[in-house]
């Protein structure tokens, strides 16, 4: 036994844990459970457990395919938040092949890769996520119904929802996810926690934890939290802004003390890079049909592909990095990705958007003006490329991009594909209040 | 229980036969480069120092004993009367001394005093700082009582750094230590890591890990400081 299980299996002894969860993330980002007993713990280490691939989205279709999962020791952690009192914990898995062999369906698996192939070229890869969400009166009839009306930095001590963020953000603690800001955003009932960075990996194991704690906790106060883009329309979506950095030989590589503006030819091969690639990964930052309502013009979120260090309105802002900090919080922000992705596959196709800008040497296109708040004011001043307007232009893209195909690996991509297309397909068998509205009455 | 150094420059067969009865595993010293070259792989669990016709040698290995980077204890001195006055210069060097000529039911009286409380603190592989308590043989860390929930590295990244306190470690050999292999997290995992660990130590307690700036992090201060 090596000594991370040794670890876990005495962890459990000595606290008491009555049950093990197994976490894993199908191909659309949906936490996935099981739970074993901690008897099951030490042949789960040796052999993982076996499981049916076939019942789990994107792992394997049409015929019965044995899959193992294999905790990872090092995420093991006490799931200590709200009333869950059954003394449970949890890890995630790695997802293999009967054989032994990683899954090419298995997220994880495509993340860690990327971030082995940036390894070798002598760069980690970090991430921040600014993480949105609504909170909602519970109600049968799955309808949104805003608990305030509250703005940007509110706070008033009445309000159940500061009760519910306290505890939320005692219980991220507790499972070790720092957070860095808290606060209650522009929309009613919205919510932002912003997360301390961490390695691109551990953050998107964080963004899943995240997920459920936020939504376990709001359940336990009788308000329903919600992930979902664009849930009121009218008011702001709900963003995951990434700050996002790399660093080599533990210094900061976005960080040139020499260059005018702090910023380093990494940094900027990087940031175009991922203008170069942006509307080609968008499917899979953004990949709901609701995702699309968010991008649009008027309400700060990105929908050109643009970059701009004061502009709110740009696909990548880049901050000015805080004073005295020898250029370590040098960062770049990528603001299109939402908080219904799988971050697992953003994580994974935003560095390899990157990565390939530095490989290729792309060159930086000029800096979009800041008074810029949307494409329609000026569209004609600069010649700028729009993120896709629909799910389904999304899917175009992503389907030309060898880019997605190959950081994907050919079983997710396809796997992906035909999963939204058929999402799509759905929608648009949907007659809309907004068709009936409109067309009713007067045709 | 590792051996205890034992460093007789005088033959005293009284002495190894009181240890043998009492259980206690020993291994002779003669020169203060054994206090290395014969150092058990869990380190020395304790030292019986007779300082002997010529004291400064056993002070010598008394001082290399302690000077280590986890301090051997606990060292108990056999002193003969007229030695007595170097006991005062030297305080934080022993934990308690017995005259020499011993009597048996003296030596041994103190033996099981200092060996039951502190030394068993030693087989069983506690750290003990301030509020901190690291059970190394079960990986149980506790704070002010509380137990602490921590993910294998910030576990094994505490016991690194609580193993030697007031030591500066920098990144680059937390993660080689730590870590072990060329973790893709880089430097900065640590950084990391340290922010969740003093997350869960809590408030009062975060400042157990502190900062060296421009140079990486220490566990609280050391003995000598």
């Amino acid at each position: 036994m090596e000594r991370p299980q040794d670890y876990v299996l005495r962890r459990v002894e000595e606290r008491g844990i009555r049950i093990v969860r197994l976490w894993f993330t199908d191909v659309q980002g949906q936490l996935k459970s099981f739970a074993i007993s901690p008897a099951e713990l030490e042949p789960a280490f040796e052999e993982g457990m076996v499981f049916d691939g076939s019942s789990i989205d994107g792992f394997s279709r049409i015929r019965e395919e044995d899959m193992l999962a294999r905790p990872d020791p090092t995420t093991f952690e006490l799931m200590r938040w709200g009333n869950n009192d059954e003394n449970a914990a949890r890890m995630f898995c790695d997802i293999q092949r009967a054989d032994g062999t990683p899954f090419h369906g298995d997220s994880r698996h495509v993340l860690r890769r990327v971030m082995e192939q940036a390894q070798v070229a002598g760069f980690t890869f970090f991430a921040a996520p600014e993480m949105e969400y609504f909170l909602f009166e519970e109600n049968r009839a799955g309808s949104p119904i805003p608990l305030d009306k509250g703005s940007y930095f509110d706070l008033t001590t009445a309000d159940i929802a500061s009760d519910i963020r306290r505890h939320t953000l005692s219980s991220l603690e507790a499972m070790g996810i720092s957070v860095e800001y808290s606060f209650h955003e522009d929309a009613p009932s919205q919510h932002e926690i912003d997360l301390r960075y961490t390695d691109a990996l551990m953050m998107a194991d964080n963004v899943m934890t995240f997920r459920l704690i936020v939504r376990e906790i709001a359940l336990e106060h009788g308000v329903h939290a919600t992930f979902m883009p664009k849930p009121l329309a009218g008011e702001q979506g709900s963003g995951m802004h990434t700050h996002l950095s790399l660093f080599r030989d533990g210094k900061n590589a976005f960080h040139d003390p020499n260059s005018p503006d702090g910023l380093s030819e990494t940094a900027k091969h990087f940031v175009a890079g991922l203008l170069h690639h942006a509307r080609e990964i968008t499917a899979i930052t953004n990949q709901l049909v609701n995702s699309y309502k968010r991008l649009i013009t008027g309400y700060e979120a990105p929908v050109n592909v643009s970059w701009a260090r004061s502009n709110r309105a740009a696909l990548i802002r880049v901050p000015t990095p805080r004073t005295g900090s020898r250029g370590d919080s040098t960062r770049i922000e990528y603001r299109a990705p939402d908080p219904a992705c799988n971050p697992y596959l953003a994580f994974a196709v935003i560095l390899a958007a990157g990565m390939k800008g530095i490989e290729m040497g792309y060159e930086l296109p000029l800096e979009a003006p800041p008074s810029m708040t949307g494409y329609t004011e000026h569209g004609g001043l600069i010649d700028q490329d729009q993120l896709p307007q629909s799910l389904s232009e999304a899917l175009d893209e992503m389907e030309k991009s060898e880019l997605v195909r190959e950081t994907l690996g050919e079983h997710l991509f396809r796997w992906f594909l035909r999963n939204k297309r058929i999402e799509w397909a759905e929608y648009n068998t949907q007659v809309t209040p907004f068709e009936l509205d409109r067309y009713y009455s007067s045709l | 229980m590792p051996a205890l150094a034992l460093y007789t420059p005088e033959a005293s067969p009284e002495l190894t036969q009181l240890l043998d009865l009492g259980g206690y595993v020993w291994k002779r010293i003669v020169t203060v480069n054994d206090v290395v070259d014969l150092e058990p792989q869990e380190s020395w669990a304790g030292a019986i120092i007779q300082l002997g016709e010529d004291p400064e040698r056993g002070w010598t290995i008394v001082r290399s004993l302690r000077g280590k980077d986890i301090p051997i204890e606990p060292v108990i001195l056999l002193t003969r009367e007229n030695q007595l006055h170097q006991l005062q210069l030297n305080d934080e060097l022993f934990d308690d001394f017995c005259l020499d000529p011993f009597h048996p039911h003296e030596l041994k009286a103190r033996l099981t005093h200092l060996f039951t409380s502190e030394l068993d603190s030693n087989t069983s592989n506690l750290i003990e700082y301030g509020p901190l308590l690291i059970n190394l043989e079960t990986y149980e860390a506790v704070v002010e009582g509380q137990p602490l929930d921590l993910t294998y590295m910030e576990y094994e990244l505490l016991r690194f750094l609580a193993v030697a306190p007031g030591r500066v470690f920098t990144r680059e050999i937390l993660l080689n230590q730590v870590w072990g292999y060329e973790y893709y997290g880089g430097a900065r995992t640590v950084d990391v890591h340290v922010r969740r660990l003093r997350a869960k130590l809590g408030e009062e307690n975060a400042n157990l890990i502190q900062t060296v700036r421009s140079v990486g992090y220490k566990f609280g201060k050391s003995r000598w400081q």
